[in-house]
């Protein structure tokens, strides 16, 4: 068993390209969840909306830099489209529509109706030649040993931790404003915003637009990585990966989801690294139930233990203190 | 990263499955044009097609593997049939890498006129009822735990899922002892129900008790559903299975509907087991004292109701009918590890329409989303019958967000 180089590749994940992804995804949803208090099921619905707006628009002949505005601006209509009937109700309401939402959005990209645009089931491939052919970085590998990554994904993770600059920069100065005190008044109480005159219902519409936009980019991001995009990679799950990032972190934080996300991927790896060791190089007898295939949905199922007792017991992420906690309104 | 790294199919559109349709009549043959044909893997559409003018049809596929091959029966013109009825699914087409692989359906002159019309839309109502009816049993555990308790379980479609893989253990599992489904399905309910009482005791109860707030009691919820989604992965494989059972069965005609008896049998088992649910909330003392505490919770512990009683026997009763929700579902298509939370989205429309928290919009909102989902398939295309659902959900929280049956304080 060579538990230094999982613990390597554990550490390369922290700093790779899905845990900047997912720290901008859970930036986005940090806004709404964390910031606002609104319950959105289907971030990975704006993650979807900007991949395929961004695909869409090149594979169309469009530029590239037409492309990202176009994956914005979905987002941002996706955002008006699910707030406006949810908003003036519960909690739970914009709970349920939202993820209903995100799998039909799924459901219509990969229809056969659709298939002329977004090519169905086969997704659109390159896309982003144009980020690529850019790349300032000389060919070779960069790093020591088995920490090592080539020039193409140091391009990439440049361009990553470069926009989770940029955001928490955007956000920093956003919660600090004016209007970053009324979404966290309507999230401590909201019936307390509204006696003073705030405009409840238009200030959780934006948040959750916003939120969805910067969503958007971290979908455009992981297809950038990919030069793929394909209906199935869209999946609810993806949502609350960015929500167990945000928890990790501790939601309504700046820093919250970038540090959530790293401790994320980390764990994620070196989760699979010990499994795999255990269960296919060990043959541990214990375990011999289990075979390789049965990696991946154990640690699912872990996950969603983590997520539960996170939830229950570190509502306000690993560092934070209980006492500034309170995404519970109602 | 397993997930979100999707394999880019290689680049290619090299695998297909394709056909020709053909009507043979003794020595003469003629193309049948206008016949959709549907591909799926594990439950999910991937292509629809439809035979051209020389009978052919093409479906490209993503890669290698094995495939479902459908033919829509109710595609076909009139004076043509399928010479075996049961041959309108093919289960297991396997393609391998760059195979052009051909799927075959023996067509013949039909022994009725063909399908007319009428046929189609009554055996399609008669497929939307039997839809509706699990939904219906599936959604009123979910509406009436919301009731008593104000939380939404986003794990309740797993629970469904339970029902339908347990009920495989005690059936067609090879470690199993091999009962009939029907004999299956008792122990399969009765340890969903007890799953419940044990969620309610060992997690909610102690959860409400330290003054853990709705959202993150929803989010609870959502990682429970995984768990339980997961484990079931490993332990019954992604394979779907059909009970021993009723698996296959040939059309019926009853009053000029043609369809297979097990899904009357389940629209009228169905009605049974939710008549009885609505006498014990009406008739009986703990049936009242769930609709009094869903009504006002403090008001009912008040007037001496042992709310954490009533909350117990909620969720093993709600859990019970998901369990039985899910061995119909198995019954009537296949077993299969994610089978309820693909239902989850139709549960929640069904319980939006009829009015959360109430036991009896539940019922209704099942049967109604039931109807309009395999309905919507006359007029638009099969792969967006789920939107309906979420059409639904939307249009009712904008015109009576407290559902059909449903009273307007719930929602504030």
């Amino acid at each position: 068993m060579d538990w230094s180089k999982i613990l390597i590749d554990a550490g390369r994940a922290a700093i790779g390209v899905p845990a900047a992804a997912y720290a901008i995804s859970a930036m986005g949803l940090n806004l709404q969840f964390g910031y606002t208090g609104l319950l959105n099921f289907g971030h990975v619905g704006s993650m979807l909306v900007g991949a395929y707006g961004l695909a869409i628009t090149v594979d169309r002949g469009g530029p590239f830099w037409l492309g990202i505005i176009v994956g914005i601006i979905f987002a941002l209509i996706l955002g008006l489209l699910l707030g406006i009937p949810t908003l003036r109700l519960r909690a739970d309401y914009l709970a349920i529509v939202t993820i209903a939402a995100g799998e039909i959005l799924r459901l219509t990209v990969r229809s056969s109706w659709a298939a002329p645009v977004t090519k169905g089931i086969f997704g659109i491939q390159r896309f982003a030649d144009d980020f690529f052919d850019v790349n300032p970085i000389p060919a070779g590998l960069y790093g020591i040993g088995r920490f090592r990554f080539d020039e193409r994904t140091v391009w990439v993770m440049l361009l990553g931790w470069g926009l989770v600059a940029v955001i928490s920069l955007f956000m920093w100065k956003l919660i600090r404003s004016p209007w970053g005190r009324a979404i966290r008044a309507i999230r401590e109480d909201e019936d307390a915003a509204l006696s003073l005159g705030k405009n409840v219902f238009g200030y959780k519409l934006q948040s959750l637009m916003v939120g969805g936009a910067i969503g958007a980019l971290a979908g455009m991001f992981l297809a950038i990585d990919q030069q793929n995009v394909t209906p199935d990679a869209y999946i609810p799950l993806i949502t609350f990966y960015a929500f167990t990032i945000v928890i990790l972190g501790g939601p309504g934080t700046l820093l919250g989801p970038i540090t959530g996300s790293m401790i994320f991927w980390f764990l994620f790896e070196l989760l699979d690294g010990v499994m795999t060791t255990l269960i296919v190089d060990m043959e541990l007898p214990v375990l011999s139930a289990f075979d390789a295939t049965d990696v991946g949905p154990i640690r699912f199922a872990l996950f969603g233990l983590g997520l539960m007792w996170l939830m229950v017991f570190r509502p306000q992420g690993i560092f934070g203190s209980r006492e500034e906690m309170l995404i519970d309104a109602q | 990263m397993a997930l979100i790294v999707v394999p880019t199919a290689a680049q290619a559109e090299n695998e297909t499955i394709k056909g020709t349709l053909e009507k043979i009549d003794g020595d003469t043959r003629e193309p049948v044009a206008g016949v959709t044909i549907t591909v799926e893997l594990d439950g999910d559409i991937i292509g629809t097609a439809s035979s051209d003018d020389s009978g052919d049809w093409e479906i490209p596929v993503p890669g290698a593997g094995t495939y479902l091959v459908r033919l829509e029966v109710d595609t076909l013109p009139d004076g043509v049939a399928l010479t075996d009825p049961e041959r309108s699914e093919l289960p297991s087409v396997s393609v391998r890498n760059n195979q052009n692989k051909t799927a075959r359906f023996n067509l013949g002159p039909g022994l009725e006129s063909g399908v007319g019309t009428w046929t189609r839309v009554s055996s399609l109502f008669v497929i939307g009822l039997k839809f509706g009816a699990i939904i219906a049993l599936s959604s009123v555990g979910l509406s009436l735990i919301f009731g008593v308790t104000g939380l939404v379980n986003f794990a309740h479609g797993d629970l469904v899922t339970l029902g339908a893989v347990l009920a495989f253990l005690f059936n067609a599992s090879p470690i199993g002892p091999g009962w009939h489904v029907l004999i299956a399905a008792i122990p399969a309910i009765l340890l969903v129900a007890a799953f419940g009482g044990l969620q309610e005791i060992g997690m909610w109860r102690p959860l409400r008790r330290r003054g853990t707030g709705l959202v993150s009691l929803i989010v609870v919820s959502i990682g429970l559903s995984f768990v339980i989604r997961y484990v079931v992965l490993v332990a019954f494989s992604g394979l779907p299975r059909p009970y021993n059972d009723y698996a296959i069965q040939n059309d019926i005609q009853l009053i000029g509907i043609t369809t297979v008896p097990k899904n009357l049998v389940i629209i009228a088992f169905t009605v049974v087991v939710l008549g009885l649910v609505g006498l014990f909330l009406i008739k009986t003392k703990l049936g009242t004292a769930m609709r009094a505490v869903a009504d006002n919770a403090d008001l009912a512990e008040s007037s001496g109701i042992d709310v954490s009683r009533v909350i117990l026997v909620t969720w093993i009763g709600g859990a019970g009918l998901a369990g039985l929700g899910g061995v119909m579902f198995g019954i009537s298509e296949q077993v299969q590890w994610d089978m309820g939370a693909k239902l989850l989205l139709l549960i929640f429309a069904a319980v939006i329409l009829g009015g959360l928290g109430t036991a009896f919009g539940a019922m209704l909102g099942g049967f109604v989303v039931g109807v309009a989902v395999e309905m919507s398939t006359l007029v638009i295309p099969v792969e967006f019958k789920q939107a309906i659902a979420l059409g639904i959900l939307v249009v009712m929280l904008l015109v009576r967000p407290q559902g059909l049956l449903g009273s307007r304080e719930r929602i504030g």
